[in-house]
């Protein structure tokens, strides 16, 4: 039929992505393009954004499947720190299992692990200097452990008990630490990417040394935040770091309800005149590589950095999911670019300085010091069992002074304790 | 205080000379947003700043107040003392999540770790003909949200000595600017001649540093018989509407609605028994209606009449009918003809 114009067109439709492969079917990761390890160019760190174009759609690796670094973007580290970067990793790891565990015990009410993407985290931390500011998400708490935050610290604020620093007040996971240069997690996505900017701006403006580094999800690159941080990264060409964790999956919505199936999230950096690059997010030494570019391009005021990180969420986005109900049971196995502990481990055995049974032995004693501090911070309690906070601390902290009607409303909080606790009004200790 | 020397300024005047003041004293006060830099803001609230300050403490943002909010966060986090301007008012939605989310809650997520010593300032109001998106009046928006402050001056005297104090806190504030008086007060008379501020006592303002100290109000008139709750430009419409009918009132301007100083309208509604609040805004769940319950809390054996709210319509701010919707001396005299009826 011929619309009002004469033109014989087939109706409109409309383009809902579906991935590869549901719960049930073969996993399909034939999209993928590999590119083979030491293939992709290095460009200099000061280099123009538009000649940098081609990086967004490659992929930086140098861990080759025989195990050796190889190519330009190779970051020729020492033994030492590259087993320090292993044990960082596998202590991540043993601290999400243990936390993970904890959460199904009933200890605590919420966990989320980062198994897969400990390279990310990690290796970025190693790449950064220790006074460089963290803007993170929820799953990177993998610098906390990189830059040495006691495990107890950080156990205290997942059981929200009293040695909690953060009052017993945010989810758990939502760590905050000034000390560790890690700010205060957001629930609300994406949020800490033009806070990052805002830090670098700052930064730069007083002539300081130090720079700022963000992570958001592949998912919430959606986000109209990252595209007021894209815009006042490349306006101001602020010192910062912007790492976009393409772990395919946003809860149960796959890369391509962010934009995933028409082009790559590095590749959001091109329009911006932001340098961009693409990372085998699951080689620690290609990661470690892409942001030791960076951040040498940020503090020679050559400005941001857009880091995709191609990686894998090997498990469910949080102890509340069940992935089984949404995408394939075989793409953890299929995953083309494997797993990060298991890549630096056979790369240190492959040049001769590690071996298995100095892994099995380093897995055993992470093992053994997560637990130790787990039964430490239990000292402090659990979520849900005894009072962890007095209750007056809930009025504390809105505001630097407490305001007349804040304190009425304590008051009055304090009058329902003791009608239901007549005993001081602080309940069952 | 009598000694500082004084020079007659309007309201931008004020806020320019408040700003002025920050930033000679305190090196981390930056103020920027769309157009504050090189031309000095489309009220001219930031002239001159960039000049002689330099441009990496007044400077022009890209447009998206999602951003200018979130990288306000992110210097204050380092340590500065943002001052981030939203052109409107009606432009700030943008920002909300940064706002209420961020802004307002990090302090309390951290537990004290991080603070925001954010003043974001916002011109708002009609009576300018700015159709619905240059006129609207948001502030219960954010007196809804624990851990902000909103503020919102009647004269120069106080936009400078607020704005200072705003810029001190240690707290985010929305510091909301009545537009519609930066260049003189209004009595609600659209069809009469503008009166300039000079002829205003307190146009009258020091050139350098005083504070009016957050969440007092000002009792700018009293009377026996009846308590004007006030704010913003309607201070001056609802001054002048009780003199026209020759009511014997308080009228209270409140300069700080969060936190709000309930001590001072308890006293007069207590004197007076009668009470009319009276906001630009649209009405419903309008400040007003939160302070005519915590009235009737405090009040309620004292009052002799129920509560009148005079308010904009709950309808978009219209272009052409602007004047049948501000809430002039027309229905303010309503207003106040019921309250006072027996």
């Amino acid at each position: 039929m011929n619309d009002s114009r004469g033109r014989n067109l087939p109706p409109l439709s409309l383009h809902i992505p579906e991935p590869p492969a549901r719960p049930g079917e073969e996993a399909d990761f034939s999209h993928i393009q590999v590119t083979p390890a030491g293939e992709t160019p290095r460009p200099d760190s000061s280099a123009a954004a538009h000649d940098l174009r081609d990086m967004a759609f490659g992929l930086v690796r140098v861990m080759d499947d025989a195990g050796q670094a190889v190519g330009p973007w190779d970051p020729r580290l020492s033994p030492d720190a590259l087993r320090t970067m292993l044990r960082d990793m596998a202590l991540t790891r043993a601290f999400d299992d243990r936390m993970f565990r904890a959460q199904r015990q009933g200890k605590t009410s919420f966990y989320m692990k980062c198994t897969g993407e400990e390279a990310v985290a990690v290796a970025q931390t190693h790449a950064l200097d220790r006074e460089d500011m963290c803007f993170p998400s929820y799953r990177q708490q993998g610098i906390l452990i990189t830059r040495g935050c006691p495990l107890v610290d950080m156990m205290n604020q997942i059981y929200s008990n009293k040695g909690d620093a953060l009052k017993g007040r945010q989810l758990p996971i939502m760590y905050s630490s000034p000390e560790y240069g890690f700010f205060t997690v957001s629930g609300n996505l994406t949020t800490q990417l033009p806070q990052a900017v805002g830090w670098a701006m700052a930064s730069a403006s007083k002539g300081d040394s130090r720079i700022a580094a963000a992570w958001c999800g592949e998912g919430s690159t959606a986000e109209g935040d990252f595209h007021a941080a894209m815009t006042f990264a490349t306006v101001y060409r602020a010192p910062v770091i912007i790492n976009v964790v393409n772990n395919q999956w946003a809860i149960s919505s796959f890369a391509g309800f962010a934009g995933g199936e028409a082009t790559t999230f590095a590749a959001r950096a091109i329009g911006y005149g932001i340098a961009g690059l693409r990372v085998d997010g699951n080689d620690a030494l290609a990661v470690y590589a892409a942001t030791a570019w960076a951040a040498e391009r940020a503090r020679t005021n050559n400005g941001p950095t857009l880091i995709e990180h191609f990686t894998y969420r090997a498990e469910g986005h949080s102890t509340s999911d069940d992935p089984s109900a949404y995408r394939s049971a075989e793409e953890g196995v299929k995953w083309p670019l494997g797993d990060p502990i298991a890549r630096l481990k056979t790369h240190l055995i492959t040049i001769g300085e590690w071996n298995e049974d100095r892994h099995a032995a380093m897995d055993l004693e992470l093992a053994e010091s997560v637990k130790a501090a787990q039964k430490e911070a239990e000292k402090n309690g659990i979520l849900g069992h005894g009072l962890h906070q007095p209750f007056e601390t809930m009025f504390e902290d809105v505001f630097e002074e407490m305001p007349p009607h804040l304190k009425e409303q304590q008051a009055q909080m304090m009058a329902e304790r003791m009608r239901k606790w007549p005993n001081g009004g602080q309940g069952p200790r | 205080m009598s000694d500082a020397p004084t020079r007659r300024m309007n309201m931008i005047e004020a806020i320019n000379s408040a700003m002025d003041v920050a930033m000679t004293r305190d090196a981390d006060v930056v103020v920027f947003g769309e157009d504050v830099g090189f031309f000095g803001g489309v009220f001219r609230a930031t002239a001159g700043l960039q000049q002689k300050f330099g441009k990496t403490r007044s400077f022009d943002t890209p447009i998206t107040e999602c951003g200018i909010i979130g990288v306000a966060v992110g210097m204050a986090a380092y340590g500065l003392r943002p001052i981030p301007e939203i052109q409107f008012a009606d432009y700030i939605y943008p920002a909300l999540d940064q706002l209420v989310s961020e802004a307002a809650r990090i302090r309390y997520r951290s537990a004290g770790q991080w603070h925001m010593p954010i003043t974001v300032r916002s011109p708002f109001g009609g009576g300018i003909f700015g159709g619905q998106t240059h006129s609207q009046s948001p502030e219960s928006i954010f007196t809804h949200v624990s851990g902000l402050k909103t503020v919102i001056p009647s004269t120069p005297y106080d936009a400078k000595g607020l704005l200072l104090s705003a810029i001190e806190d240690n707290d985010p504030v929305l510091f909301f600017e009545p537009k519609r008086i930066y260049n003189g007060p209004f009595d609600g008379h659209y069809d009469r001649p503008v009166q300039p501020w000079a002829k205003h006592p307190a146009s009258e303002v020091p050139e350098g540093q005083y504070t009016i100290p957050l969440g007092k109000a000002a009792l700018v008139r009293e009377g026996q018989d009846l308590t004007v709750i006030t704010y913003g430009t309607m201070v001056h419409v609802g001054l002048a509407a009780v003199e026209e009918l020759g009511v014997d009132a308080d009228v209270i301007d409140l300069r700080t609605l969060v936190p709000l100083d309930i001590e001072t309208i308890e006293a007069s509604v207590k004197k007076t028994g009668r009470c009319v609040i009276i906001h630009e805004a649209t009405r419903t769940s309008g400040f007003g209606a939160e302070l005519a319950a915590q009235i009737q809390e405090r009040c309620f054996y004292h009052l002799e009449a129920p509560i009148e709210r005079v308010t904009g319509f709950d309808t978009p701010y219209p272009h052409s009918l602007e004047w049948a919707y501000f809430p002039g001396p027309v229905r303010i005299g309503m207003a106040i003809e019921k309250v006072m009826k027996d």
